[in-house]
């Protein structure tokens, strides 16, 4: 086949793949875990008790040196279900917002989950390959993270994004029951 | 539990008083016991309605938290997004044929990204460059337009896109904001055979897999390389640009990536085009690229490198001995945190074997990142550069090289 009508008719093809393409995205809702799931497998039920932390002055400060810059939320709610609190924070990676769900227990994270990406690259960060080595991380004396996460190429501020959302889940985490002691203490 | 009280409080004041000669009878004890039941009453009355009022309370804090969390971060804010990332240079290059010395100080790239997403699942994005501050007639720079395409989601492993994008080739070409790599100037690899920064026109798939495994593949415009003048079978001065660009030749990219060890990133890629020049019968035909690279990176320590051979096929090209143009280069650093900021010393040796034989060279590089923050980096690093032909020594130089680059 000459040249030109191959090429035309690849164009033709492509643009007819394309096309079906965007009708079937128009057409799809794009999360990989919904609060819901992540709930029932953080907690083992979908709707656990809540609370919400309000950002004083300490956390702002404690929140803004991990971040990076200040936290953008008045209050972080959390579900709690014995001893082990879930928590859902979105942060930006790149360009765009990534939602993590984070689960804490003993002070510990026990799971990370990547329930919403956005980004262009960093995709990698959603799987078990990379979340598993959050897995009991737990907060230093200086108040960072007990171990060194690796990273991935190409995603540098996804990774680092997951790794300060751990982070401020665990000071979350400690400042809730600290001030629940603290209220039972003056009970 | 209060009533008992007040009736054992009742009973003690009757024993604790014997003097009193006149013991209330049962109908003072049943008015008493009933004005108390009245008060009792009236307490958990008014602990009802408080407890309503700190519920109403509540709610009402909720709603004003949740307004002026609207306020902090509007719907529309978080749909579209900025972005950028920019680099100051400044170089100076001691060569051997002084003619060639270089002494200059330029804002080399100035970039916006602008992204907009219309659903969770068909987003925009673009990048918009003006490199050496300056652009129009005379003026050293110019305004790019790198990439400007809408990314459809099709499900949560399998992407289609259309527009304009930057090629899924090597290291450098998609990931260059100054803060990801070490050295001032970009390695000459990825300049001089694969000619990042390369965009082109066309639509991409891209999937991925659960354990790490993914890959691209793109139909695109393609390049124009000349085939006569200085810049003859150059590659980088075939690129188009999507400017206008001649489209008498589509090309095709495929690459496969394996990243699903934490710090690993091996990638192949593979460029085909079947007539490089765009024009037929002036001695350039089809052109194949074949790139690898690799990325290891456990704790503080990073080696990288990269493999890159361009095949072209035409009695031109081969009479030129441009038919093959290769190039490599072996990276390896070592980061390392302080309280102040992150630290990198980088060591780099290049060969490239490109086309003209100026871009004909061995070079060997070190240097030292300084990253204040995340997304800052201050740079400085010392370059030595050798060509591989007699008639090109005067070019081989000493450099050293100062920078500093953002990316937000």
């Amino acid at each position: 086949m000459p040249r030109r009508p191959r090429q035309v008719l690849m164009l033709l093809a492509v643009s007819a793949a394309l096309v079906s393409a965007a009708a079937y995205a128009a057409n799809e809702a794009g999360r990989y875990q919904s609060r819901a799931e992540f709930l029932q497998e953080a907690l083992g039920t979908e709707n656990p008790p809540s609370s919400v932390v309000w950002i004083n002055d300490e956390l702002r400060r404690a929140a803004s040196k991990i971040l990076g810059h200040p936290p953008s939320m008045l209050r972080v709610r959390y579900w709690y279900q014995d001893g082990r609190t879930a928590w859902i924070i979105d942060e930006v990676g790149k360009e765009q917002p990534i939602t993590f769900g984070i689960v804490v227990e003993n002070a510990a994270v026990q799971t990370l989950r990547v329930m919403q990406f956005r980004e262009t690259r960093g995709w990698e960060i959603r799987y078990p390959f990379f979340t598993e080595q959050f897995s009991q991380l737990r907060l230093t004396d200086r108040g960072s993270l007990s171990r060194r996460i690796d990273g991935i190429s190409g995603a540098t501020l996804s990774v680092k994004a997951a790794t300060r959302i751990a982070n401020l889940a665990l000071v979350l985490d400690e400042y809730t029951k600290q001030s629940k002691q603290q209220a039972a203490a003056n009970h | 539990m209060k009533i008992y009280a007040s009736w054992l409080g009742l009973a003690l004041l009757v024993c604790a008083t014997p003097a009193r000669s006149q013991t209330p009878d049962i109908e003072e004890i049943w008015a008493i016991v009933q004005q108390q039941q009245a008060e009792i009453d009236q307490l958990k009355q008014q602990l009802a309605t408080a407890d309503e009022q700190l519920a109403a309370a509540e709610q009402k804090v909720e709603a004003t938290g949740d307004y002026l969390e609207t306020m902090v971060m509007p719907e529309t804010s978080s749909r579209t997004q900025i972005g950028g990332y920019g680099e100051l240079h400044y170089n100076n290059q001691d060569a051997d044929d002084s003619a060639q010395d270089l002494d200059q100080i330029d804002f080399h790239r100035f970039v916006l990204f602008f992204g907009h997403e219309f659903t969770d699942r068909i987003r925009f994005f673009s990048e918009l460059e003006l490199e050496h501050s300056l652009a129009g007639d005379g003026a050293p720079g110019e305004v790019e337009l790198e990439q400007a395409y809408i990314d459809f989601a099709l499900s949560d492993t399998l992407s289609a896109k259309a527009g304009l994008f930057l090629l899924p080739i090597g290291i450098i070409n998609e990931t260059h904001e100054p803060p990801t790599f070490y050295g001032v100037e970009r390695n000459s690899v990825e300049s001089d055979i694969i000619p990042a920064t390369w965009w082109e026109a066309g639509a991409a798939l891209n999937g991925h897999f659960s354990n790490g495994l993914s890959w691209d593949f793109a139909a695109h415009s393609g390049l124009a390389i000349p085939t006569s003048g200085s810049s003859a079978f150059r590659v980088r001065s075939g690129r188009q640009k999507v400017a206008e660009a001649a489209a008498d030749d589509l090309a095709y990219t495929a690459r496969l990536r394996y990243s699903g060890v934490p710090g690993l990133d091996l990638g192949i890629s593979y460029h085909y085009q079947s007539d490089a020049s765009q024009v037929s019968g002036d001695g350039l035909d089809d052109g194949q690229l074949l790139v690898a690279n690799a990325i290891y990176n456990t704790g503080a320590f990073t080696l990288k490198g990269l493999y890159a051979n361009w095949n072209f096929s035409g009695i031109a090209v081969e009479a030129a001995g441009a038919d093959r143009q290769t190039g490599w280069y072996i990276e390896p650093s070592y980061r390392f945190t302080t309280d102040r900021g992150d630290w990198g010393i980088y060591g780099r040796h290049q060969d490239v074997d490109a086309a003209r034989s100026q871009d004909q060279f061995s070079q060997n590089e070190f240097g030292l990142n300084y990253w204040p923050t995340d997304n800052v980096v201050l740079k400085i690093d010392f370059r030595q550069r050798e060509h591989d032909l007699a008639s090109e020594a005067g070019r081989d130089f000493d450099a050293f090289d100062l920078g500093v680059g953002y990316q937000f």
